[in-house]
């Protein structure tokens, strides 16, 4: 391949989000360091200044965990407290880490990092097995709707590489899984992060594992499907009016797409009013596209003049999304300091809109590490799950969050705060 | 049928999301403009999501005065092109005035004294909402920070307790006095920002391409000899060919040995770094928690 050739490869280069969930001791740092260190992610002056702080804070060997805990309280006290995103790139894809803690009171945070991703690695300790955590952690990528996770049974060199070891942990873990149904491609990985075995090169220990490297898995996973390209669904985020001679009268409408394909001919139809119009043109800038697609952000004019506004949706009117004021979700709560019991007034943001909300029910919560029900303590409080029934103060144009991630999701805001106290999917 | 598209355009089309919920869920909001490559992709990003309408912000410029005079003629130009309005917030003018006290000896620099600058530049305006340039990638107090970033009514940042962010959606509500600091490069690394430099084939500052100037080498950074950074007796001057990774305050901006002098040359480059952009910054290397500090203090 030429300098030349090489230099343009970025033209194809897809995007992959992922999540990791792990506590201290389960290797995910040193995953996550070896993962950015032998793509060249880590850059020297990085590296010399972790060395350093190891050093002084008296680290046997390099601690790789100094690379992602970035703010200064996560350092004294040695452990990961918020997402940490991270980036790293090989030739067929651009990878964007959001890092997570995985103890049971950082639930938010798992929360928070698998709502972008498209793919979630779940660390097993060979050692220890299935355990409550790595349930807790299945649990939430199928409530987010991770369709590919990766098992990584990692610390294989500390069960002398036995394929035994791992058989029962991959059997495990598909009974527990068999109760989840988003998760729809399981890959599971033996490795070792810390020597490296798995990671980006293959196993030399484990010849009776014939399936891909970790990194090899993550460079060539399907990931297209995350993206609903079916049904058809445009939130308005800004009407643009340039007021100029040269587009006196253009009236264009901005957003980004969040379901399905429009092209310049379709019918469209606004909601909430219900007018109907054809696309006239599609804009990004100087360039007119003959389709635009979810995720791309573009301008649309209309052949009618019609109506709209922030915070309404453009839709094909033989497939619209259902406009509701009652919905029930499944919420993760957010708030230290604010709880939920019975009722509360709320504001919900939803796509481009804001209203003014009630909720009328805790029905139940989720004991997510057994999967039980809690039908006998509806408080939600930080970190809890659960089922609510919500009233708004006008219709809300809802897919289910199976059906699609952005207009199956919604955030509760304290009106008083101002604080971000839920997040919830739309059932 | 593939209905896919690169990174490049997965991050153009986040960038583009957040800059027109910048635009909807505030007052006042304005961008933040240095005259480097992430303020540049930034505003031309900002271009395209507004496009054929002009920005609906104005942008600001926080000026230390210690600038390379390159810069500001590429401001205006760039400015002038964009048909947009440029506020200067000037530290000069908070030094004369008294508000800040410069730092003294060889290293001084006027980079803790934007804060100020920028702080007043804000409360003059009334702005509510602050765009800025900030990549995750570059540091890794940064790599913890929100699109919509909540400053207190101090400006402060406070890391602990950050509003959660999911999907894309961006909770900007804020009580009287408080504003926001929104990052629509969140998720761009340095190798992002070239590649779509070229993508775009958008113009660039020249301190950017390889160039032969009169450089200095101090506590391992190369200084430019400028105005404002000049050499001492025992530093000796020597003609380089450099250019420069990052584009800051000249004071605190290191320039680096190269012979790029394309965008190609340039992203072989960058994938061949073995060390940060920031490495010469001379402001991070102050202590391992510099940018933290800052952060919290009000920087960006």
């Amino acid at each position: 391949m030429s300098e030349k050739e090489n230099n343009s490869g970025y033209l194809d280069m897809d995007l992959l989000r992922f999540t990791t969930a792990g506590s201290v001791d389960d290797g995910k740092s040193t995953l996550i360091g070896r993962l950015l260190y032998d793509s060249k992610a880590i850059f020297e002056d990085q590296l010399e200044a972790v060395e350093k702080s190891s050093k002084s804070r008296g680290d046997e060997n390099v601690n790789l965990a100094l690379l992602t805990d970035g703010l200064r309280s996560e350092r004294e006290q040695g452990i990961t407290i918020d997402v940490a995103y991270r980036y790293f790139a090989t030739p067929k894809r651009k990878f964007i880490i959001a890092d997570t803690p995985g103890h049971i009171q950082y639930t938010r945070n798992m929360v928070t990092g698998a709502s972008t991703a498209n793919l979630a690695i779940i660390l097993v300790d060979a050692r220890k097995g299935v355990i409550e955590q790595t349930c807790r952690h299945a649990f939430i990528a199928n409530l987010l709707r991770i369709q590919n996770v990766v098992v990584c049974v990692n610390k294989m060199d500390l069960v002398d590489w036995d394929q035994a070891v791992f058989d029962k942990i991959v059997s495990e873990f598909k009974s527990f899984a068999s109760r989840l149904d988003n998760l729809i491609n399981i890959t599971f990985i033996p490795a070792s992060a810390l020597l490296g075995d798995n990671i980006v090169d293959k196993s030399e220990n484990m010849g009776w594992y014939n399936g891909p490297t970790l990194l090899y898995h993550l460079e060539t996973v399907y990931n297209g499907s995350d993206f609903n390209h079916i049904d058809a669904r445009f939130p308005i985020q800004w009407v643009v009016r340039p007021h100029s001679d040269k587009y006196h009268d253009f009236r264009g409408f901005a957003g980004r797409i969040a379901g399905g394909v429009f092209k310049p001919g379709d019918a469209v139809k606004v909601l909430p009013s219900g007018f109907e119009s054809k696309i006239k043109s599609i804009h990004l800038m100087d360039e007119e596209l003959k389709e635009a697609y979810s995720p791309m952000s573009v301008v649309m004019t209309l052949e009618d003049e019609i109506d709209i506004s922030r915070g309404n949706m453009l839709v094909k009117a033989n497939n619209p999304p259902k406009m509701l004021q009652d919905i029930e979700a499944m919420v993760c709560w957010f708030s230290s300091t604010k709880s939920l019991s019975g009722r509360g007034k709320f504001i919900v943001r939803h796509t481009t809109n804001d209203v003014q909300a009630i909720v009328s029910e805790v029905k139940y919560k989720v004991n997510i590490n057994t999967l039980h029900k809690i039908e006998d303590d509806l408080e939600l409080k930080l970190n809890d799950i659960g089922r609510i029934s919500i009233r708004t103060s006008a219709p809300l144009f809802v897919d289910s969050y199976s059906k699609n991630r952005i207009t199956g999701s919604i955030i509760l805001i304290d009106p008083l705060t101002n604080e971000t106290v839920a997040a919830g999917m739309i059932i | 049928m593939d209905y896919r598209i690169t990174h490049l355009k997965q991050l153009e089309s986040e960038a583009i999301f957040v800059l027109r919920e910048t635009a909807a869920q505030f007052e006042k909001p304005v961008l933040l403009f240095s005259g480097g490559k992430d303020s540049i992709v930034m505003a031309y990003l900002a271009k395209k999501a507004f496009w054929p309408a002009k920005l609906p912000f104005p942008l600001m410029h926080v000026d230390t005065g210690h600038n390379f005079p390159e810069t500001m003629e590429y401001r205006d130009r760039f400015v002038k092109d964009l048909g947009a309005e440029l506020i200067v917030a000037s530290v000069q003018e908070a030094i004369d005035q008294g508000k800040v006290v410069e730092e003294t000896g060889v290293n001084a620099s006027r980079n803790s004294l934007q804060t100020v600058a920028l702080l007043e530049g804000l409360e003059n305006g009334q702005f509510d909402a602050a765009l800025g340039g900030g990549r995750r990638d570059e540091e890794k107090a940064r790599a913890k920070e929100r699109f919509f970033s909540h400053r207190d009514a101090f400006g402060q940042w406070d890391p602990k307790n950050q509003r959660p962010e999911l999907w894309n959606v961006f909770n900007g509500k804020k009580h009287h006095g408080e504003h926001f600091r929104v990052f629509p490069l969140s998720n761009w690394t340095e190798m992002d920002i070239w590649q779509y430099i070229k993508l775009e084939n958008i113009a660039l500052p020249e301190l950017y391409f390889s160039h032969e100037r009169e450089c200095f080498v101090r506590n391992g950074v190369i200084m430019a000899v400028t105005e404002f950074t000049q050499p001492q007796p025992e530093e000796t001057v020597e003609k380089m060919q450099v250019r420069f990774r990052t584009i800051g305050d000249t004071t605190c901006t290191g320039a680096n040995v190269s012979s790029a002098s394309d965008l190609d040359a340039i992203i072989d480059e960058v994938a061949a770094a073995r060390n940060t952009e920031r490495g010469t910054r001379a402001d991070d290397k102050r202590s391992e928690s510099a940018m933290e500090d800052r952060k919290k203090q009000g920087y960006f």
